[in-house]
């Protein structure tokens, strides 16, 4: 706040109606409701509900299904976010080096940021595709039968590239503009001390990054659970039988298909506690960022 | 930059050979990020049963103002009433009043929290903090059933408003008024000018960069939206282009003549045109809003 600021009485109030009525209508209540419904068995035909406790948790983490799930969400968050992370520092490492085409290589880095996650699934489901697809051909060249939709790890795979594809560029943005962020004098100093370009980096560039780096994983982590919905729902073609799914996308089939609210609230709740503890940590990363520069 | 080490000859073929490294790496990534894409516009300019005989097409063929023609006025959907025009008009819509609803409640917001004292600043703060910690993802059958029971479902307002309840943008602007020098406000009120006139005439003209940057982000947030839309949208009429993608991949699937390949990739390039024609043509805004905002 502003030492000298207004002492108007309902002015602020005004001006922070609209946004709290939204807030409280379309956040609050429908966060309450998550909560109160995880602690009741619904009727699927909507005829009442039946307060039932923690029952509708205790069957969440007995269930083999849920388990596999989260082991497959965990795996895929890795790999999404170790795969883009490495490739952005990369590219952005070399972005910055070269003199010629550096603004061009940066605008054909960085547009695909724009390109919404269900429509690089459409591209995915085509470039996979078993009759169609590029990727599948190349495969089936190296002499592998790629099967997206049939076979669980050849879905995956696809889920995979095509969510990298998509977060390479903020990463990218980020990192560039960390890198550049780094005072000439710092870098010529670098360059004196250390005349190898490997060395340099990983003794004096990657440390400065470092806090740009953490906030990215965080950044990446909530990308690959929240954000990937669009890509998971249009690789799997509307059919998640078989198909790998991350916890999102679950809580997304067991509301809407298959009518279990009780069981879709619980996991909500379980991933609300997910996202403040994930938030709390990035928080302390922020606190701490401050320090470095 | 310089590279000092470049003033005796071998050294200056070794950085030769270093920068062909480095061109190299970044023109794999682009080529990367540009195939896909590439590929979409080549394969929607061949007809469907050359593609389901021969795969996706690497070089362009001739039906391509056919299947763009299809995609945008041939009527679609079950209920064969949608057109792409229709769809492009609702991804405008949900575009820019979700990136203008944005701008305009958190400006009003940030003002509140930073220029006033008042005793429920505090308190205000924390209840639109708190929106960062539940993505609309986490919440969205709940939300979904409020939206119900109010009756906003295949409306406008229902696909908007809800996208609304979140911190993102009252964190940018606050960010942003914080570091307007507090000189300014003082020379304002010693000039007599009132809380509203300052917010108008000084505020609002010096935000002008920090509005267009947010602007292009929501934007491009609101046009990509997915999951919202295809929940709160049964009404065809109201379908955005991304979530006729959902469509085309439903036809796709259940399909048993060849699918119309070159009409969806048609399609999926003109939902991605305009963010990205934004994002390109407005690039250091862009840089700036991302960047700046943290998320």
């Amino acid at each position: 706040m502003k030492r000298a600021g207004f002492a108007n009485y309902w002015l602020p109030i005004l001006l922070l109606l609209p946004q709290l009525t939204i807030i409280a209508v379309f956040f609050y209540w429908p966060a309450f409701n998550a909560v109160q419904s995880s602690f009741y068995l619904q009727d699927p035909f909507g005829f009442g509900s039946q307060f039932v406790g923690f029952e509708n948790y205790s069957d969440l983490f007995a269930s083999k299904e849920y388990a596999k799930v989260a082991r497959f969400t965990l795996l895929f968050t890795l790999l999404v976010t170790a795969t883009s992370l490495a490739t952005a520092l990369l590219l952005a490492v070399k972005a910055d080096k070269v003199l010629r085409g550096a603004r061009t290589y940066k605008t054909l880095l960085m547009w695909v940021y724009a390109v919404a996650p269900p429509v690089a699934g459409l591209m995915g489901v085509m470039l996979f595709d078993q009759n169609i697809g590029s990727v599948t051909d190349l495969f089936a060249w190296f002499g592998y039968d790629y099967r997206l939709g049939v076979n669980y790890w050849d879905t995956a795979f696809a889920m995979i590239i095509v969510s990298v594809w998509i977060q390479i560029p903020v990463n990218f943005i980020f990192f560039l503009s960390g890198l550049q962020s780094i005072p000439q004098h710092v870098r010529e100093a670098a360059m004196i001390d250390n005349p190898s370009g490997f060395g340099r980096f990983w003794q004096i560039t990657f440390p400065l990054l470092a806090p740009t780096a953490f906030f990215l994983l965080i950044i990446n982590i909530t990308y690959a659970l929240f954000d990937t919905f669009g890509i998971i729902d249009t690789l799997v073609k509307n059919n998640p039988a078989s198909n790998p799914m991350t916890l999102v996308y679950k809580v997304f089939v067991d509301g809407f298909r298959g009518n279990d609210m009780g069981g879709s609230s619980a996991q909500s709740v379980v991933l609300m506690v997910l996202v403040l503890a994930l938030t709390i940590f990035q928080f302390r990363l922020l606190e701490r960022r401050i320090h470095y520069t | 930059m310089t590279d000092i080490t470049s003033t005796t000859p071998r050294a200056k073929k070794r950085f030769r050979w270093s920068a062909i490294f480095d061109h190299s790496i970044l023109i794999l990534g682009s080529l990367f990020m540009l195939l896909p894409v590439f590929l979409a516009l080549t394969t929607s300019s061949h007809d469907n049963v050359e593609i389901q005989r021969e795969g996706l097409k690497f070089w362009f063929g001739n039906d391509i103002d056919e299947n763009f023609g299809n995609a945008m006025f041939e009527k679609g959907g079950f209920t064969k009433t949608v057109t792409g025009m229709t769809m492009l008009m609702n991804s405008f819509i949900l575009g820019i009043g979700f990136a203008v609803g944005k701008i305009i409640l958190s400006m009003m917001a940030a003002y509140a929290i930073v220029y006033f004292r008042f005793r429920f600043a505090t308190f205000a703060f924390w209840i639109i903090f708190t929106t960062i910690l539940l993505p609309l993802e986490v919440r969205i059958l709940p939300s979904y059933e409020v939206i119900q029971s109010i009756g906003l479902t295949n409306s406008y307002t229902g696909l908007i408003v809800p996208l609304l309840a979140s911190a993102t943008g009252t964190f940018f602007f606050r960010q942003f008024f914080l570091s307007v020098p507090e000189e300014l406000v003082e020379a304002a009120r010693i000039d007599g000018a009132g809380p509203v006139k300052f917010f108008v005439d000084i505020l609002v003209p010096l935000s002008q960069t920090m509005i267009a940057a947010i602007f292009i982000i929501m934007f491009v947030y609101g046009w990509n939206q997915y999951l919202w839309p295809t929940l709160i949208t049964t009404d065809e009429g109201l379908f955005t282009l991304v979530r006729g993608i959902r469509q085309i991949i439903q036809a796709y699937a259940e399909g048993s003549e060849i699918p119309e390949y070159g009409q969806a990739m048609a399609l999926a390039l003109i939902a991605m045109l305009p963010p990205v024609a934004i994002v390109i043509f407005f690039q250091s805004w862009f840089v700036k809003g991302l960047v700046e905002s943290d998320k």
